[in-house]
């Protein structure tokens, strides 16, 4: 689905924000990409609509090399939806806003009131539809970008970033929302630095430093693996520091789920409570 | 965004940078009036010259040249409008147009070039922090200063996010290129109206923080750092005094005698 050959990528400041990623995100996968600030995820992701063309190497979406083609007819199939809501919003309903992207599709008026009735329901944003998108909170404002991309039903959802400035409510539903995406079928990459999202999840996980991949693997052994952890500079979840601190016992250390760790505590406790 | 981009200061340690702002606004505008003084080649070909010294005293050269090239197309431009323009205005219909006219042309050009040339190196080795200083060292009312360079320092950031609100409009269909004129124009709208929004915000966040932070809570300001006048803001103007006196003298009294350059250019 998106193949990523070896790329680098300078910007015009002379910054070297990737130097040889490869990558093959697969149909249906749920990749997460970690890492911290300023190590090129961004960078990674705006590579697979096409917003950057990489400076050396290619990027493959659907078979087509992302140079040869637009930013509009890639993100047909490809769906980013940006960190920050208000770098996008700009009409004067939520229904238009919704509207904007798939009238740019070319979708006929029918299928576009369809649409984004469909999309204003799934998100939730029913009672705010003829509000000012600028009137809404920061979580709705957030709700109302994802709804615009989820409107033209993109094969590829893109998240940069989806939990900054949220609060811990908005983020299980948010949470909830993704994981239901990617169990009907769709393939969804996160960027984020949230462990704790992640660890819940438990989607694949690709951690980058310094513009590069470090390593690509399941949550649950990319998360507890403590050199991997501190060579990009987060912080494992809490979960699984209890356990990185209990390995004198004999427990497993790969461990980061709070339902599974639970059941092992009760075990080597020997009894149920 | 080129010709921005070789206005941008850099931090970097340089004789040039070390000198007194108004110390390089004064040669500026010396520069300046030297170049709109004379509409021949040779003086302005000399102008041209004079700074380069300056340029790469000041280690500057990669952005300078961008800026340059940054001009290039407007240089262009002015050039093909005075041709054009006077040929049809003097000269029409005798052809070819008249060697005279195209050293007018060349003049009026490289007269643009001289002086992007000079602003460049200008902005390029001046931090906004001493430009600041030295506006409100020269008396300014201090909120035309804070004005003033809160502006400069902002247009960067403006920047950087326009670029993403380009980048964010783009992943949602719109194609900035598609359409006639007006329909052009219009697919900016996307793009202008999350730019004022986000600058009204964080114009309204910058009042507060400043607000909070005591802004005009006493009318006599003082500054840790002071401006002074050191020995190479002494020889830059003389330097331009001295420039500035040869440019009177010779417009005075042997402006007849400059000579033209097109036997050389044409062969
Ligand atoms: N538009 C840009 N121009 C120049 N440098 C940039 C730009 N965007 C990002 N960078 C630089 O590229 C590097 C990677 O940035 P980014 O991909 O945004 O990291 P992340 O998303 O992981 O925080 C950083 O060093 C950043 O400063
Ligand atoms: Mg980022």
């Amino acid at each position: 689905m998106i193949e990523v050959k070896d790329i680098f990528f300078t910007y015009p400041n002379n910054v070297k924000a990737l130097k040889g990623v490869s990558l093959n995100i697969r149909e249906g996968d749920f990749v997460a990409i970690m890492g911290q600030n300023g190590a090129g995820k961004t960078t990674l992701v705006k590579h697979f609509n096409g917003l950057l063309k990489p400076t050396k190497g290619a990027v493959i979406v659907n078979g087509v090399d992302t140079r040869e083609e637009s930013v509009a007819k890639l993100s047909r199939g490809v769906g980013f939806v940006f960190q920050n809501p208000d770098n996008q919003l700009f009409c004067e309903t939520v229904e238009e806003e919704v509207a904007f992207a798939l009238r740019n599709f070319g979708f006929e008026d029918k299928i576009v009131q369809k649409r984004v009735e469909w999309a204003i329901n799934l998100l939730g944003l029913a009672k705010h539809r003829q509000s000012s998108p600028f009137m809404l909170s920061g979580g709705e404002r957030k709700r109302v970008a994802l709804a615009s991309v989820l409107a033209w039903n993109p094969d590829v959802v893109i998240l940069d970033e989806p939990t900054i400035g949220q609060d811990y409510k908005q983020k299980e539903k948010l949470r909830q929302f993704i994981v239901q995406l990617n169990a009907q079928g769709k393939t969804v990459v996160v960027v984020t630095h949230d462990v704790e999202f992640v660890a819940e999840c438990n989607p694949r996980v690709v951690l980058m430093a310094q513009g590069e991949i470090v390593v690509d693997g399941d949550a649950k052994h990319v998360l507890t693996n403590a050199k991997l952890v501190t060579k990009a500079s987060i912080v494992p979840p809490q979960i699984s520091q209890i356990f990185m601190g209990l390995t004198d016992l004999g427990l497993p250390i790969d461990i980061i789920d709070v339902y599974e760790a639970r059941d092992i505590l009760l075990d080597f406790l020997g009894g149920d409570l | 965004m080129s010709v921005f981009e070789g206005f941008r200061f850099r931090r970097v340690l340089s004789p040039i940078h070390q000198l007194d702002p108004r110390a390089k606004f004064f040669y500026v505008c010396t520069v300046f009036v030297i170049a709109v003084m004379f509409n021949q080649l040779m003086p302005l070909i000399l102008l041209f010259l004079i700074q380069l010294p300056f340029v790469l005293a000041a280690g500057v050269q990669k952005e300078w040249i961008r800026s340059m090239k940054g001009a290039s197309f407007l240089a262009l431009m002015i050039f093909l409008f005075n041709f054009l323009f006077t040929y049809f205005y003097r000269e029409y219909p005798t052809f070819p147009p008249s060697s005279s006219l195209m050293e007018y042309s060349l003049a009026m050009t490289l007269r643009f070039i001289v002086l992007v040339e000079s602003f460049s190196i200008f902005f390029l080795t001046t931090s906004p922090d001493r430009l600041g200083l030295a506006l409100e060292q020269s008396h300014i009312p201090y909120e035309f200063c804070f004005a003033f360079t809160t502006a400069v320092r902002f247009v960067p950031v403006l920047a950087e996010e326009a670029q993403t609100i380009m980048d964010a409009q783009k992943a949602r269909g719109l194609e900035l290129e598609r359409g006639n004129f007006i329909k052009r124009i219009r697919n900016y709208i996307p793009i202008l109206i999350p730019l004022i929004v986000s600058a009204i915000r964080r114009s309204l966040e910058l009042a507060e923080a400043m607000e909070s932070r005591a802004w005009g809570a006493t009318n006599k300001r003082t500054n840790l750092y002071v401006l002074k006048i050191a020995r190479g803001d002494y020889i830059l103007a003389i330097i331009s005094i001295g420039m500035l006196v040869l440019a009177v003298y010779v417009w005075l009294f042997m402006r007849e005698q400059i000579p033209s350059l097109i036997p050389w250019i044409t062969g």
